[in-house]
């Protein structure tokens, strides 16, 4: 039957039939869904950059009218009146580039677009298992964007209580039964955004469990379709929590029910006229419920991506494989239960609480040990020093600063302090900026070649590499800093009001030069980006980074249909240096040798 | 000490230390394995570049230290935990001061505002209903007609009084969304939210005089820098012997320019107010500004603002 | 798309791991349908949990008509079941008989449904009446959308997707199985939300 299949490939190619529409735009090829994932991801990306461009500013420099002036006509008085930013839009923004940067920037990045490629590939698989399913979650994916992107324009702007939108703050801004306001489009988009995320994992488990190749057993997976099955299964079972909870605010919002809304509420001078009864820490847990896990599904593609350049690029079999592959599912298993370490301000007990710092103290346990293995596997390496590698191996101690410091927030006395504080904000962005966001970078540049069969520029990737390795410790170093001296975030003036922060407010400066300056290096990559793929210099083999993975066996770019023969797997996915062979690399489906 | 070493803020409770010392253990923890790490990443990467070392090692790391590593750092994350994250928690939300000294208050929490509720002489505190509540006169809805304990409730806006040494036990709670008590120098934090009052105590060991001698600085005038939440920390004279500024006092821009026409350019000059209550949580457009003032009095000067609160009862 | 994608075990199944492709799709699906009523679940005992006074849902649901609906979900679970089993016999009319039966089933329910909720705001209950009336339409409104995607399914499969039978019978007979499980648990999520919204005492 595979066999046929196969003849029907070159049929098909014969005729080519397709219309434009049904290749490039509705189309059910995995490769394409995950190109167009990717690009509408980074262009998202870099607009979420840009909100936060601006928000730097006014932490910079608060109460400053914009020097950019046709930006501040353009976004109108009720944003900015006389150039100067408006307190609810500061919250706009800073609640949309959360949003933003996970749900529509790099979840549909690291799954969406890598995993809906590579995955298949990888497995040696024609296509997902489901390819009618994964085009309508992109879709789906795209309406959950549009909706997001829409409610900036709504009477009062889009929602504004930040990415958690706790209620009864977000049940009661803006105060309004309509669906066409920030918040109800907000949740909404979420809902959509969630849909698209299981339709998606389902398909991704699916695949992984059924269609690898003859030979590939488990023990032989890449380690990048480990991370994104332990992925899938997270998305699979924490997303529904919030969807329920995003109905449920829907319902406080629309219908006028309090699930989220005690009795007795009195805001702005009145008595809420609802019915009470409600719970605030109810969505609390729901959001976390799902929130936690989520921001494995940020982290684990990443480790994913950097265990495939790392071993590519030290030309030896990772070390520990076998370690890897238990600490990423124990990571998936104990993400499910730690979440209320983001609530230990709430009002908890000591046994409640005891049992959420000794499961946060635990996590951190594999993830150290995925961590050592990547480090160690470095050791006895021949490394090459190219740009996927280079960022690679920043994400190594880059991670590591972000990991490290979520230890004092996972110990619940430490975190008192701590807590809501700009030091939080530094913790989670090194791990998802120049963690995750490196992370994909690299896996950019290791990609693109069986993308497109160009290379992206060697020198300008060298140039955006260090110039982002130094802006974004410049604007996440500091964090740390402020966030000791007690500085709490989601501030509209960066502290300046606040005696606490006097002595740590000029950092504000060098981070927003900082971010500005991470802008322009930015600027180098998307120029290099579209260079490249119009006139970058192509590739002389299907296999230009001499790796052993399938999806490098497949031809450049790989047709509809990727293998032009059955793919048959023979060794584990690592198999670099072996000593005795003929090269330094033994791919996956190489025939053993009689 | 050890709140400078950290960059924390000053420390004025007995129990900060404890949470500082965690803070640095951990911090400590943090440091010795990130530069670990990296020495050896960097050693690695070195060693092992492709121009040194051109045939990669199919084995690589044979040992097994890396596991004796790793348990370390679990075990030291035990010790951390067992030893003083979950006993502090537990002396925290259960050791409530039993002393008959302890200062009761509530804090009722508001777009943007902080409303401080003292019992009063009685020590009881009164009925509130939010049917009461009037943004200017009555912002929590204190029944002072209807029950007798309310009639000499204190309540302030923004202004917590605490005397030094003596514990505080505070019920912290809101009237509309979520908001996050946070004092930052006596290293306590607590979510305020809708429905529920919860707890907290804590024993502040400093007078703000005493904070703000230690936060003083000494600024050469003229100067750039906005210095109108400042007091000045001495009495500054002119040349005739005559007080320019007396101590405690804020230094205007008039007062600055006569000083220095005096010669006096060195100024010690001290917070007004050397505590604050900040909102740690998102709570709206005015977040931001939700700014509480923290005042720790000896007793003498307690009892006289009890006294002067009660008195402006009166009228 | 194009047919000339032939994705493996789409109607076989896959030796090792004994399932056919939408087979652990329609599981996996479930499993996240699970944590989402779960998650209402959990909604419904800890609002319950944390208030002083409950209503009785009996007092103002109309417990006959939720028994009667009760019952057709179950009887269109038993067709579902029937119209599968026609498959596996080789009959397409009696599973188009069986499968339209449960379509039936799923638009009585609907019906009954929407009596009641007419009730309802007939006599001024609406969502924001209480947390329980939130509760209440909240966990029934979405579990009618589970209805009603579920037969959308079902009449694709009753109508035009049935043409497949005559192409590939084995995946046919696969789709209606996998739709059948889908069913059944939008079956037994009503089963659980019968008792705990219209039975449980109130406190
Ligand atoms: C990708 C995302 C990601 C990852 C991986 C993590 C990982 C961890 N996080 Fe973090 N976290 C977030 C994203 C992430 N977090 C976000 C987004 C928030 C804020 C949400 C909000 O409020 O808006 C948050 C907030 C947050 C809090 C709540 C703080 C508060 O609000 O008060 C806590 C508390 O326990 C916490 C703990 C941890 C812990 C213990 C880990 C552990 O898993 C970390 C374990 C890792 C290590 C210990 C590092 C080991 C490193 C090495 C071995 C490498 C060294 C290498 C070299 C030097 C070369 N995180
Ligand atoms: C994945 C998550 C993610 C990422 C990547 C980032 C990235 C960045 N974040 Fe953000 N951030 C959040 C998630 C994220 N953030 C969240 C959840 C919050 C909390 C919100 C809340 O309070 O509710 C937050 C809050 C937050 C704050 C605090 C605001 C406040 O509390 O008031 C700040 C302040 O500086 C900040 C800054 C930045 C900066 C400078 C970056 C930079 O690192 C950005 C770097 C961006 C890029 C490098 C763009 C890459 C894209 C391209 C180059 C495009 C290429 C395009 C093509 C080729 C087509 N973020
Ligand atoms: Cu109140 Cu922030
Ligand atoms: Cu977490």
């Amino acid at each position: 039957m595979i066999e046929a299949t196969y003849n029907g490939v070159h049929h098909e190619e014969h005729q080519g039939e397709l219309s434009f529409v049904r290749k490039y735009v509705f189309s059910t090829d995995h490769k394409v869904i995950g190109i167009q994932y990717g690009l509408t991801a980074l262009v998202l990306l870099f607009f979420g950059f840009c909100l936060m461009m601006l928000m730097r500013w006014q932490l910079a420099f608060p109460g400053q009218p914009l020097p950019i002036g046709f930006l501040s006509k353009w976004l109108g008085d009720a944003r900015m009146p006389g150039g100067i930013m408006a307190p609810e839009f500061y919250n706009q923004l800073g609640a949309m580039h959360g949003t933003i940067m996970i749900f529509l920037g790099v979840v549909p990045l690291a799954v969406g677009a890598f995993g809906n490629y590579l995955v298949p590939l990888q497995v040696g698989a024609q296509d997902m298992a489901f390819p009618k399913l994964n085009m309508s979650s992109y879709w789906v994916y795209f309406i959950g964007g549009v909706i997001m992107l829409c409610s900036f324009f709504v009477p009062g702007g889009s929602a504004q209580s930040g990415w958690t939108s706790y209620p009864p703050l977000a049940d009661v801004t803006p105060q309004s039964h309509s669906l066409f306001t920030g918040q109800s489009m907000w949740l909404t988009g979420m809902v959509f955004l969630i849909t698209s995320s299981l339709l998606g994992s389902v398909n991704t488990i699916t695949t992984i469990v059924q269609l690898r190749a003859k030979g590939l057993t488990w023990m032989r997976l890449p380690f990048f379709v480990w991370a994104q099955l332990v992925t899938g299964f997270l998305l699979l079972l924490a997303f529904p929590p919030l969807e329920a909870a995003g109905v449920m605010q829907l319902m406080d919002r629309l219908a006028g029910t309090s699930l989220f809304l005690p009795s007795g509420l009195v805001v702005g001078g009145k008595a809420l006229n609802v019915s009470g009864g409600g719970s605030a820490l109810l969505w609390q847990h729901l959001f976390w419920f799902l929130a936690h896990p989520e921001v494995y599904v940020l982290i684990l593609p990443a480790m994913g991506i950097v265990a495939e350049v790392i071993a590519n690029n030290t030309r030896k079999p990772l070390w520990g494989y076998k370690s890897l592959v238990y600490s990423v599912i124990f990571l998936g298993f104990m993400s499910f239960i730690v979440w209320a370490h983001h609530m230990f301000l709430t009002g908890m007990g000591t046994s409640i609480n005891a049992f959420f710092q000794t499961t946060t103290m635990i996590i951190s346990v594999p993830s150290i040990v995925i961590l050592t293995a990547l480090i160690l596997s470095l050791w006895g390496g021949s490394i090459r020093f190219n740009v996927p590698m280079l960022f690679a191996l920043a994400f190594l101690p880059m991670f590591g600063i972000g990991g490290l410091t979520g230890l004092p927030l996972g110990l619940a006395s430490a975190d008192i302090h701590l807590h809501d504080t700009y030091y939080v904000i530094g913790h989670f962005h090194y791990v998802v900026a120049p963690g995750t966001l490196f992370a994909l970078f690299a896996g950019i540049y290791y990609w693109f070649p069986k993308v497109t069969g160009r290379q992206l520029n060697d020198a300008l990737g060298k140039i955006h590499f260090w110039g982002s390795l130094i802006c974004m410790n410049g604007i996440f170093l500091p964090m740390f800093i402020q966030g000791m001296a007690g500085v709490s975030r989601r501030l509209y003036d960066g502290g300046s009001s606040y005696l606490h922060a006097q002595n740590v407010l000029v950092l504000n400066k060098g981070m927003s030069y900082s971010a500005w300056a991470l802008a322009v290096f930015q600027l180098v990559f998307i120029l290099n980006f579209f260079w490249s793929i119009f006139a970058g210099r192509k590739v002389t083999s299907d296999n230009p980074w001499e790796a052993t993975t399938l999806e490098w066996a497949t031809p450049t770019p790989p047709p509809h249909g990727n293998f032009l023969k059955v793919s048959e797997v023979f060794r584990g996915p690592y198999e670099y240096s072996v000593p005795g062979a003929k090269r330094d690399f033994l791919p996956q489906n190489e025939p053993p040798e009689a | 000490m050890l709140e400078k070493l950290l960059g924390l803020p000053i420390s004025a409770s007995e129990h900060a230390a404890r949470v500082d010392r965690l803070i640095l253990f951990v911090h400590i923890l943090m440091v010795v394995l990130f530069v670990g790490w990296i020495l050896f990443f960097f050693y690695t990467l070195i060693r092992f570049r492709k121009a040194k070392n051109p045939v990669a090692d199919y084995t690589g790391v044979k040992t097994h230290a890396s596991s004796y590593l790793e348990a370390t750092v679990a075990i030291v994350e035990v010790l951390l935990l067992v030893g003083l994250s979950i006993p502090f928690w537990a002396w925290k939300v259960s050791a409530f001061p039993t002393d008959p000294n302890t200062v009761h208050i509530r804090v009722i929490a508001q777009q943007f505002a902080w409303n401080i509720h003292y019992p009063g002489p009685d020590g009881i505190f009164g009925r509130t209903d939010i049917k009461l509540v009037d943004e200017q006169t009555n912002p929590i809805g204190l029944d002072r007609k209807g029950d007798p304990h309310a009639k000499d409730d204190i309540v302030t806006l923004n202004q917590l009084h605490l005397p030094v040494n003596r514990p505080a036990v505070i019920e912290i709670t809101t009237k509309d969304v979520i908001h996050s008590f946070f004092l930052p120098v006596m290293r306590v934090k607590q979510d305020a939210i809708p429905g529920m009052l919860i707890p907290i105590h804590f024993v502040p060991n400093k007078t703000s005089d005493q904070l703000r001698e230690d936060e003083a600085i000494t600024v050469t005038l003229p100067t750039s820098k906005s210095i109108d939440s400042y007091v000045a920390m001495e009495d500054y004279k002119a040349k005739d012997g005559s007080v320019l500024v007396k101590k405690g006092r804020s230094i205007g821009a008039e007062t600055a320019a006569k000083l220095v026409e005096n010669g006096v350019t060195q100024v010690r000059i001290g917070p007004r107010y050397a505590a604050e209550i900040a909102c740690a949580q998102l709570c709206g457009l005015g977040h931001y500004r939700m700014k509480g003032y923290l005042t720790i009095d000896t007793e003498e000067q307690f009892k006289a603002w009890m006294q002067d609160q009660e008195d402006q009862l009166g009228d | 798309m194009s047919a000339a994608i032939e994705i493996p075990y789409n109607s076989t199944e896959r030796p090792d791991t004994g399932l056919y492709n939408a087979k652990l799709g329609v599981w996996l699906f479930l499993s996240s349908e699970v944590m989402l009523f779960g998650a209402l679940f959990s909604t419904y005992v800890l609002l319950r949990t944390g208030s002083e006074t409950w209503e009785h849902g009996a007092q103002f649901l109309n417990v006959p008509l939720a028994t009667i609906n009760t019952l057709v979900l179950i009887i269109s679970s038993v067709t579902m079941v029937m119209s599968w089993a026609s498959l596996k016999m080789g009959s397409l009319g009696k599973f188009r008989l069986y499968l339209g039966l449960t379509i039936l089933c799923g638009a009585i329910f609907l019906v009954i449904k929407g009596f009641e909720y007419a009730h309802k705001f007939e006599v001024g209950l609406y969502p924001s009446t209480s947390t329980f009336m939130a509760l209440y339409f909240t966990m029934t409104g979405l579990h009618g959308l589970h209805v009603i995607g579920g037969m959308i399914v079902n009449s694709y499969l009753w109508g035009p997707g049935s043409r497949m039978w005559q192409t590939d019978p084995q995946r046919f007979t696969n789709r209606i199985e996998v739709a059948g499980l889908y069913w059944h648990f939008v079956d037994l999520v009503w089963i659980f939300l019968f008792p705990t919204l219209y039975l449980l005492p109130g406190k």
